[in-house]
């Protein structure tokens, strides 16, 4: 018993704890220049985002240190029960959530506390995901198969489009790369990098010019890589397909995107700018950012941050604060630890035995990255505003105990990589 | 253990990729773009403009003439305000209920966030008892500005006044002024500008998104101080300047009055004039229009931009030139029979006068016309007269254009008249290439004819005299600042050619006009002043008097010259007034004139010529239809004209013992025609 308590507590891969916490205490110093008050410069004072932020942070750390101590079997068990409660949340949450900037997200809890079933969404469906592609005959490369997975990320990402949060959908979308590390064909990621560039050239350049480029691709393909005719044809297919594509896109665009999505892809895109209106938040991000120069202005000295020229500062901007008061520096620091996290997760996930705690590390990995690269571009202009947090690091206890947790049960999983198979 | 092991290192190199390509936007914007930086500046700091306090303007002892007075103007930011007493706060400030939702109306308008004007120069007491309550009105506030004041109301086409940079004047100024920039349109304020003004001080305040302000950006690392504008001591003598323009109302016409010795200008009267206060505050473009309606122009600088035949005052300049050319000597005789040959004319004396045998002292004594006409003839036929007219005429010319004449003087003022002095060119166009001779252009031996001269031009040529040969710069700033810095050209004397011995004659002969010749009556006890009246003749309208003269003979310490538009002779208008000037300049006060003349007479005269729209034409013209006439003010113009000689004899006869010693007890300074 003594033993095996020791071992758990040397097992814990204590380097992803530390990333971890690096990024909360980032966060927390970002939140509090965020919304510093010169009047009010108390550390501690609950009635601020920092005070309860900092709250956030130390139920988290609990809440990290109960599911260390869970045992992990069951883990693998509830993970059903979890993702049927979050699938019903999510459902609570379109009759009696609070609407919070259009986004019907929040369940009330009282005493100024709200919960967002939706971050909680995002692990549990790692967990079933996990679970179900764990189970033995079970192969992504069958239809079946790759149906049933589909499907289990599909619906809660279906429900959270209804509230409707686009960047919570699109969070889960990062998934494919589960699928993808689990055998899903690598013509899928081809395919949404395609449809991806597809999407924005046909909305950039005369269509005929992008068809053209289409064309010349194929047959550049077919030319230098002569090797079957099952590829010839394959490679035939998809031309045809991609230039079916090019010409729904604009009607595609225009008839199926509200006209605040349009009009915030159009910012990006640079087809029409609008600095005091849709584009505002963004170009005042970017100058934010971009004033930091290589040291930043210093900390407390932001004055993009401080004289609130950025909304949304200590959640979906959060990232101005870093830019503008630590610079370039802080970037690579904020953006190297975020990369370092998530190669050591994959690393973690590489060195699990069980498929389980592989696919579940994979899933952690793919939302993580998901909300850091979503965030950030959105804050330097390389995306649309989608209003998603930065993991650890925005203000928010749902979206940091939701991390939390999805990330600390994959610490807990490895601590017992050594342990027995659960699936 | 996995087929799909090697997939790991496709999704990390992905996590790498997305990773760098963020990291090299970010590269870009924050380390490479500086543009960023900027436009975060721009959004936070405002340079907020820090006016200084415009210099004031002192008289010659140090008497203040224009300085600025604080006004207050009531500021709102519509935002703060909360609900208070409206009904009390009206009353503070003297507004009624709709005034004031029309005001908050009108702020709000232009901002809820920032602070715009709600009331305009309120007076000093609404001032004090508003911030007594102050803490009652959240949003509200106070601020003070500076206005231009004018403790005498006087000097007010000198002093010019200022006004909100037009157009023209900011691009002109190349960024310096923006609109709303209070600058110098006339004047002294206008041509001192870049002294006057001062130096504008900035404070980089910031801002946030709400445009509240946040405090001072840098500690104040990037602000510079406002500096004052430089003191100017005006060259102008408050008391004699104030009495000039006492004497000169309901006049038009111009005093100017030099300094020999210096160039300084003592006294500069254009009249009529106006209340220099008028054009400051709340009713300032009320008051402009009206006296912009006014048909005497009081915004006409008439000593620089006026300009008048010199008439007989010319006369001395004339002596000096044909005895510097050895023409005539002071003993040279002419016999006058009361008329003049010139030519094929005969050009009567002034009044037909026979004055004999005359010398030079005495022609310019008895103002001899037939004797300057003779010089005139002998200076411009030395050459023989035909063809070689028009190079003597030339010669001529020049050497009176030395005196002063027929080009600006320069003077620190804007807008400045030449007057006028022919050429014979011009002289050859109008009669053809020898188609003229001395004869034809006669009159300007006697000042009339083309010859046109400023009142500024005609004093400097007194102090030219006054001095014997030189002039400096007449100027009406003696010194900018407290380093109290003169312009060097105004210590530069400028030679007229004509050496100084041949001054004396000339001005024996001024001294007699004053003494016993035609200003006789305008002879001041014990000070001996050397003058010549003028009496220019204008078309289909009463005479122009015109005056000039020095004071004292020896060592003479001031120059000047008087011109009173349409009154009748120099010796009946001009002299008198110039001698109360000369008296109260050198002595303090004015004594009681064995001529029995006296001041109050002058000031009380009302001599405004009919011109559209005058109340003296209105007047004439009401009286003419009603056949009567009233004694009310208005119509004093047309009354005066007529009593004025019989009111001159009474008061000669009176000789009042109550206008000696303090006879310049000043009355209320008020225009009768208002």
């Amino acid at each position: 018993m003594m033993n095996n308590q020791r071992s758990f507590f040397f097992n814990v891969d204590w380097l992803t704890v530390l990333i971890y916490l690096a990024l909360c205490t980032i966060g927390w110093f970002n939140i509090r220049a965020a919304v510093f008050d010169e009047a009010h410069p108390d550390i501690i004072d609950l009635s601020t985002e920092y005070g309860k932020q900092f709250i956030f942070i130390v139920t988290a750390l609990v809440l990290g240190s109960v599911v260390l101590l869970l045992e992990s079997r069951f883990i693998a068990a509830l993970a059903p029960a979890f993702y049927v409660v979050t699938v019903l949340l999510l459902l609570l949450v379109l009759v009696i959530g609070r609407n919070v900037g259009g986004n019907q997200a929040w369940i009330d809890l009282g005493g100024g506390f709200r919960l967002q079933p939706s971050e909680f969404a995002k692990f549990a469906t790692c967990l079933l995901l996990a679970r179900y592609l764990s189970s033995t005959n079970v192969k992504v490369t069958e239809l079946k198969s790759f149906l049933i997975a589909g499907g289990i990320i599909f619906l809660p990402m279906l429900l959270i489009k209804l509230q409707p949060d686009d960047g919570s959908t699109l969070v889960f979308c990062s998934l494919i790369f589960v699928l993808y590390r689990e055998g899903l064909s690598v013509y899928f990621l081809v395919f949404i990098g395609l449809v991806a560039t597809l999407f924005v050239l046909a909305l950039l350049y005369n269509v005929w010019f992008v068809v053209a480029g289409i064309v010349v691709a194929g047959l550049l393909l077919l030319l230098l890589f002569r090797r079957s005719r099952q590829f010839s044809v394959g490679v035939l297919i998809a031309t045809v397909a991609c230039v079916a594509f090019v010409f729904v896109v604009k009607p595609l665009y225009f008839d199926g995107l509200k006209k605040h999505q349009r009009a915030r892809i159009d910012e990006v895109l640079g087809l029409n700018h609008d600095k005091r209106g849709v584009g505002y938040n963004q170009n005042q991000s970017k100058i934010a950012i971009g004033s930091g120069r290589v040291w930043g202005k210093g900390y407390l000295q932001g004055t993009q941050t401080k004289y609130s020229f950025v909304p949304a500062q200590s959640t979906d901007f959060i990232f101005c604060t870093v830019g503008e008061e630590w610079g370039f520096a802080g970037s690579v620091t904020v953006l190297g630890l975020y990369l370092f996290l998530l190669l050591r997760i994959i690393h973690i996930a590489e060195r699990q035995r069980a498929p389980f705690s592989r696919i579940y590390g994979y899933g952690v990995a793919s939302i993580i990255f998901c909300h850091v690269i979503i965030n950030i571009a959105m804050a330097i202009g390389y995306m649309p505003v989608i209003g998603i947090p930065l993991p650890f690091i925005s203000y928010g206890g749902s979206s940091l105990w939701s991390f939390t947790i999805l990330l600390f049960i994959l610490l807990k999983l490895d601590s017992n990589r050594m342990g027995m198979n659960y699936a | 253990m996995n087929n799909y092991f090697e997939r790991r290192y496709v999704i990390a190199g992905i996590f790498i990729a997305f990773v760098l390509i963020l990291l090299a936007r970010l590269f870009y914007i924050q380390v490479v773009d500086d543009r960023y930086f900027l436009y975060a500046q721009n959004n936070v700091i405002r340079r907020l403009i820090q006016y200084p306090a415009r210099g004031p303007i002192l008289d010659r002892n140090g008497k203040i003439m224009v300085q600025n007075e604080p006004v207050y103007d009531i500021m709102v930011v519509p935002k703060q305000v909360k609900p208070f007493d409206t009904l009390e706060f009206c009353k503070l400030l003297d507004i009624d209920k709709d005034g004031f939702d029309k005001r908050m109306i009108k702020a709000r308008k232009y901002s809820p966030y920032r602070s715009s004007v709600f009331e305009k120069q309120i007076t000093a007491q609404q001032y004090a008892s508003f911030m007594e309550r102050l803490s009652e009105f959240p949003g509200f506030d106070a601020i003070q500005r500076p206005i231009r004041t004018y403790p005498d109301s006087t000097a007010a086409q000198f002093l010019g006044y200022i006004g909100e940079a037009t157009d023209a004047i900011i691009k002109r100024s190349k960024g310096y002024y923006s609109p709303g920039d209070y600058v110098g349109i006339t004047g002294v304020e206008k041509s001192y500008e870049s002294v006057l003004r001062g130096q504008r001080g900035v404070r980089n305040m910031l801002y946030d998104s709400h445009n509240v302000p946040k405090g001072i950006y840098a500690n104040g690392a990037y602000d510079t101080a406002a500096v004052a504008g430089e003191r100017l001591i005006s060259s102008l003598d408050t008391k004699i300047q104030k009495l000039g323009e006492k004497l000169m109302q309901n006049k038009v016409g111009s005093i100017v009055a030099i300094e020999p010795s210096t160039g300084e200008i003592l006294c500069f009267v254009s009249s009529p004039t106006y209340d220099p206060n008028l054009l400051v505050g709340k009713q300032r473009g009320h008051n402009a229009g009206i006296l912009y309606k006014d048909p005497y122009k009081p915004f006409f600088v008439r000593p620089i931009q006026a300009y008048y035949p010199p008439g007989s005052s010319f006369k001395p300049l004339s002596a000096l030139i044909a005895m510097q050319e050895g023409i005539i000597t002071p003993q040279t005789i002419y016999h006058c029979p009361g008329y003049y040959i010139a030519g094929n004319r005969r050009v009567k004396c002034f009044h037909g006068e026979v004055h004999g045998d005359v010398n030079l002292a005495r022609a310019v004594a008895e103002s001899c016309n037939g004797y300057f006409f003779m010089v005139f003839e002998r200076l411009v036929n030395r050459m023989g007269g035909g063809r070689k007219t028009d190079t003597a005429f030339n010669y001529w010319r020049d050497n009176v254009a030395k005196f002063g004449l027929g080009h600006r003087l320069d003077l620190d003022l804007p807008a400045e008249n030449r007057g006028n002095l022919p050429k014979a060119g011009y002289y050859d166009k109008v009669y053809g290439r020898n188609g003229w001779r001395s004869s034809t252009v006669i009159s300007l031996g006697i000042g009339q004819g083309e010859l046109l001269a400023t009142p500024l031009q005609l004093a400097n040529i007194e102090a030219t005299i006054a001095n014997h040969g030189f002039y400096y710069k007449p100027h009406l700033i003696k010194s900018i600042g407290n380093e109290r810095v003169i312009r060097n050209e105004y210590t530069e004397k400028n030679y007229v050619g004509v050496d100084s011995q041949y001054f004396e004659p000339v001005i024996n002969g001024m001294q007699a006009v004053v003494d016993h010749g035609t200003a006789h009556d305008s002879k001041i006890p014990g000070i001996i002043m050397c003058g010549k009246t003028g009496t220019a003749e204008v078309k289909n309208k009463k005479d122009n008097s015109v005056f000039v003269a020095f004071a004292p003979r020896d060592n003479p310490k001031i120059a000047i010259a008087v011109v009173v538009e349409n009154s009748g002779q120099g010796a009946t208008w001009a002299a008198p007034i110039a001698s109360f000037i000369v008296e109260q300049y050198l002595r303090g006060s004015i004594s009681k004139r064995p001529s029995g003349i006296y001041p109050e007479y002058y000031m009380n005269a009302n001599l405004l010529p009919e011109v559209p729209g005058s109340p003296a034409e209105k007047a004439r013209k009401r009286a003419d239809s009603l056949r009567r006439v009233r004694q009310d003010s208005i119509k004093k113009a047309a009354a005066d004209t007529a009593k004025k000689q019989s009111e001159l004899k009474a008061a000669k006869n009176k000789q009042a013992g109550n206008t000696a010693q303090s006879s310049i007890a000043m009355l209320p300074k008020r225009r009768d025609d208002e």
